[in-house]
């Protein structure tokens, strides 16, 4: 999300799942949709059949994606900024990028401030006391009215910057870091490089592969600006796709269950933030380029009052800067392992859980039990037993000697509720109640409604800290203890609160008070005529459920935002609205208005050279190659994960990034990492077909499938270390250990980097001490570092060392 | 016989598999089991609970006898522009996910240093829940921080969940936690 919103504007998928199918060039990274989004999958089989379009596949292990991919790249985990930098450095060094998309719709031409610079693996700016960068130095140079100084062959250029920083990563040094041959690699750099051509696209397809590192942001970084330089992003069958795991994780994550956002990607306000001009003052983007539309920045105001009237309604007025003090401040970064690491420091009282197993989940299993033992109290809701609310009698502890008081509440089960799931094409599809409640269970935001109107009771009663936001939040509902998720659609969407009718579209939200709406992204997917998420015009009619003949199928469901199947598409036509490719259009200019997919623009705002510019949503009006809203650097460079096997050899001094947040060591508890010298292979996790996260563990079928916790190691190591399949070995790092079987396989082979072979065992992560087979209680996440990402502080879970023997 | 497009889907990928793996045609029986079971069944329409592909479900319930709605069979949706009436072993199991002795039956409370769980009602759960957020919540209350600054913030109550939630679901919780003054807030999208 970090990533894509610091290069685009916003973080989301930007094609959807149908479109895949129309791209020339598959790159997969971090990544394995044929088994772990099947059904997704294919359309990039679509892709290779219907046009003959080459899958790429990049990756530690060899796995079924690999076996359909026209080229397998064994890659060491987590170098992939090293190998997207390759890629880059080859596409500029022999001109290959998409010179007029480049010149048009990047900040390429932007110059830098002086000041900037990188050495040694260092950016400037860095503050070692509190070890982070100063983003901000990180600028444009500008004139009086903001905007950036435009200045192609300016040396400080970012596309001259771009050139310096990158031309490092020339073919052997791709190859000494990532383990990739160097031939195998020109190989592949060759074809990307074809893709910079108009009538040529590719789309990066990727998933937690690349996300869950320490540098998961400046990962995904780089193939987005892969993908800027080719002029692959807005157009049909490019973009940067991102496969999200769960049903529901992206409409969760844009209605805000994250500490940093609100519904909408506002940002959560910080504490010097006296009112709302001081937060938009921080918060919303600047126009930098007179021809940039701003959109985000602009409206900013009338997102959050909207948002503010949705959740406070009648008590949110002018006066009280419409209870913007209600919304609550965070001093620090407050993310998963923050709280964890606050209940270690004795912080933290109580944790509610709902549909989330803390313990199997989080980074560190044995120190998430620790963290749990010291809560007050913890409540999951969940329909079957987890790991979180057994975890006072998981095996090595002692009941007897843990404090925390422990409520398991039965929860419902999707298919018991009605309400919508959004995937990651951010399409939001509405679903049926299929079935009631079953015994006792309870629907979530029930339980949730129930828990808050008590408190509120007890406020009303005997007073307390601060009770307002408590008291004055409108809830609006035929019934507030149980509330229809109909209802909150409907809030989500928004009203003009003087006619109390629904809104169709964002455009129309106010920033004085007279409109609300929960969240502005999905504005429109539920407007007077109905809820647009129940449509189900679909493919047994094509000639008339999908006009334009691209796969839009724009009366299945809706997508935020606007209906738009695929973002920044003004950028997929040319400066005169064009088309790229007039066989794949995304939208063009025709007779006066847009036609296609739902424009970016007003459909009949013209093209032009005084048009506005395509990346509607940055303050620049393009994507940035350059970017200063990344903590660890404004371009991606290659660090070493925090336990790795070599030092980095670009800068062996500054091994591993200086800007990711090591808990224990700034909790002042002892070091936790462990080092090659006890340690001494890579280790990565993953996850198998019939598994889903740990729900999975309940599904007679699926267990019958996977029965049984194993490792994957691979056969020249097996070898070495007397190893055969079916036999039990122990897997150790610094913070725990599995006992469980060894599957010996050539799926994993050995890498040659920086002149030394090196092993990566693969772990499959899913068993533990619930579920169907209960004989296999260890947890993969007990040998996971409690380390997280510099911008995203999203943990390390592909890339850590441990130690492997017979047992 | 009349057979829609939608049963005829389900009843081909049965009978691919009863011809070819047992070596003697099964199809005819499986068809005729398959439309007995599904027969006057009604539809709903569903997703897939598992990854975010997102592929469309149709859900096919009976009232049984006594009164209990009874879920027969679940299959991919032909008209999907994402799925196509496909699914993965995930998703065409999804049955036994939505359908299972392995539920927790009724709310149950651990009591500090207790060694086993006792069932209690969801009025002392939720009555007693209430009592230990509002007593954490003012225990940790930052009303204003040592700078001076207003926060309002509650720093001593995490609140993680959701990727199963229904998105309207999610955004309750998100208001309801904000309410409180929750600052620890997160999901699966991060971990
Ligand atoms: S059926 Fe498989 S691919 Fe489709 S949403 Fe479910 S888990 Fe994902």
């Amino acid at each position: 999300m970090v990533s894509l919103a610091a290069t685009f504007g916003r973080g989301a998928m930007t094609n959807h799942w149908r479109d895949i199918r129309h791209a020339d060039l598959i790159l997969v990274n971090g990544a394995n949709p044929a088994e772990a989004h099947p059904v997704g999958f294919r359309w990039l089989m679509r892709a290779k059949l219907d046009r003959g379009a080459k899958i790429i596949h990049a990756d530690p292990r060899f796995t079924r994606t690999s076996a359909v991919a026209d080229t397998y790249v064994r890659i060491r985990t987590g170098t992939d900024v090293a190998y997207f930098g390759g890629l880059i450095n080859y596409v500029l060094t022999n001109r290959l990028h998409h010179d007029d998309y480049v010149r048009w719709a990047t900040n390429a031409g932007f110059v830098v401030k002086d000041g900037y610079a990188f050495q040694d693996g260092m950016f400037n700016g860095y503050d070692r006391e509190q070890g982070v960068y100063n983003t901000k130095l990180w600028a444009y140079e500008t004139d009086d009215e903001g905007h950036a100084r435009i200045d192609l062959d300016h040396p400080r250029s970012v596309l001259n910057l771009l050139r310096a920083h990158y031309q490092r990563y020339d073919p052997d040094t791709v190859a000494r870091i990532t383990g990739i041959p160097r031939e195998q690699f020109l190989q592949v750099a060759r074809q990307v490089g074809e893709m910079g051509r108009p009538d040529k696209v590719m789309t990066i397809v990727y998933a937690v592969g690349l996300t869950h590192h320490t540098t998961g942001v400046q990962l995904i970084r780089s193939g987005a600006i892969l993908q800027l330089l080719l002029g692959n992003m807005g157009r049909p069958g490019g973009g940067m796709n991102a496969e999200r795991g769960h049903a529901n994780i992206q409409g969760n994550t844009d209605h805000a269950i994250s500490w940093d956002i609100l519904p909408g990607y506002l940002r959560i306000p910080a504490p010097r933030q006296k009112d709302i001009k001081a937060y938009l003052d921080e918060s919303a983007s600047i126009k930098q380029h007179p021809r940039a539309v701003n959109f985000f920045g602009e409206n900013y105001r009338r997102y959050l009052v909207s948002l503010l009237k949705a959740w406070y309604g009648d008590a949110a007025t002018k006066d009280n800067e419409f209870a913007f003090h209600y919304l609550p401040k965070p001093a620090a970064n407050a993310s998963w392992i923050s709280i964890f690491d606050q209940a270690l420091r004795g912080k933290m009282q109580g944790i509610m859980l709902s549909g989330m197993t803390a313990t199997s989940i989080g980074p560190d299993s044995n120190q998430v039990l620790q963290a749990l033992s010291n809560l007050k109290w913890l409540c999951v809701m969940d329909p079957f037993a987890t790991t979180s609310s057994e975890f006072w009698q998981a095996p090595g502890m002692d009941p007897a000697k843990i404090q925390t008081e422990v409520f398991m509440l039965p929860a419902t089960h999707w298919i018991e509720k009605d309400g919508s799931f959004t995937n990651s094409g951010r399409w939001v599809q509405w679903k049926d109640q299929v079935l009631p409640p079953e015994g006792e269970a309870r629907h979530d935001h029930w339980i949730l409604s129930e828990l808050f109107l008590r408190v509120r009771d007890l406020y009303e009663a005997q007073g307390g800290k601060f009770p307002d936001p408590v008291l004055k939040m409108a809830l609006p509902y035929a019934n507030p203890r149980k509330p229809e998720l109909d209802e909150i659609a409907q809030e989500i969407n928004g009203r003009d609160l003087r006619t109390g009718k629904r809104l169709a579209t964002f455009v129309d939200l106010n920033d004085d008070g007279t409109t609300s709406a929960g969240d502005w992204i999905y504005t429109g997917h539920y407007p007077e005529e109905g809820n647009l998420a129940k449509r189900r015009d679909g493919v047994q009619d094509p000639a008339r459920n999908d006009p334009s003949g691209m796969g839009f199928y724009p009366n299945w469901a809706w997508s935020w935002p606007a209906n738009r199947r695929v973002l920044y598409n003004r950028a997929s036509a040319d400066e005169n609205g064009r088309p790229w490719d007039p066989s794949r259009p995304g939208i063009a200019w025709e007779n006066g208005t847009w036609v296609g997919d739902v424009p970016d623009y007003p459909p009949t705002t013209g093209p032009g050279p005084d048009a506005p510019l395509p990346f509607i949503m940055t303050g620049e009006g393009v994507g940035r190659l350059f970017s200063n809203a990344v903590a660890d650097g404004p371009f991606p460079e290659h660090y070493e994960p925090i336990e790795s096997p070599i030092a980095n050899p670009l800068h062996p001094e500054v091994s591993a990034t200086p800007a990711a947040f090591r808990y224990d060591e700034r909790a002042g508890r002892p070091n936790r990492f462990g080092t090659v010298a006890d340690y001494p292979y890579v280790a990565t996790s993953y996850r198998l077909t019939e598994h889903e996260h740990y729900v999975t563990q309940n599904v007679e079928h699926l267990v019958q499938l996977q029965p049984e916790a194993f490792v994957e190691v691979p056969a020249a190591l097996a070898r070495e270390k007397g190893i055969e399949t079916g036999d039990r070995v122990r897997v150790s790092s610094r913070r725990g250990k599995l006992e469980v079987r060894a599957v010996v396989t050539n799926r994993l082979g050995p890498l040659d980097v920086d002149g030394r072979t090196v092993y990566q065992i693969g772990i499959p992560i899913h068993w533990g001490f619930v579920g169907i087979n209960t004989g296999q209680h260890w947890l993969a996440n007990a040998l996971t570092p409690f380390v997280g990402d510099a911008s995203a502080r999203t943990p390390e879970y592909k890339a850590f060392l441990v130690n492997i023997e017979k047992i | 016989m009349d057979v829609s497009r939608r049963q005829f889907l389900s009843i081909g990928s049965a009978g691919v598999l009863g011809g070819s793996a047992l070596g003697f045609d099964l199809t005819e029986s499986v068809r005729i089991k398959q439309r007995l079971r599904i027969e006057g069944a009604t539809l709903s329409h569903s997703l897939c609970p598992y990854c975010a592909v997102g592929c469309s479900l149709i859900a096919h319930t009976k009232k049984a006898a006594n009164g209990k709605t009874e879920l027969l069979h679940i299959e991919g949706d032909p008209d999907s522009p994402v799925n196509e009436g496909t699914l993965c072993p995930k998703g065409a199991t999804s049955l036994q996910l939505a359908v299972s002795r392995r539920r927790v039956p009724h709310p149950l409370y651990r009591a500090p240093g207790a060694a086993e769980w006792k069932q209690v009602s969801w009025e002392f759960a939720l009555d007693r829940l209430a009592r230990n957020i509002k007593a954490s919540r003012d225990a940790t209350f930052v009303a204003q921080d040592a700078d001076g600054n207003v926060v309002n913030r509650c720093e001593g109550v995490a609140f993680a969940g959701g990727a199963a939630f229904s998105s309207e679901e999610g955004y309750l919780a998100t208001k309801l936690m904000r309410g409180l003054g929750l600052v620890h807030l997160e999901q699966q999208a991060r971990v």
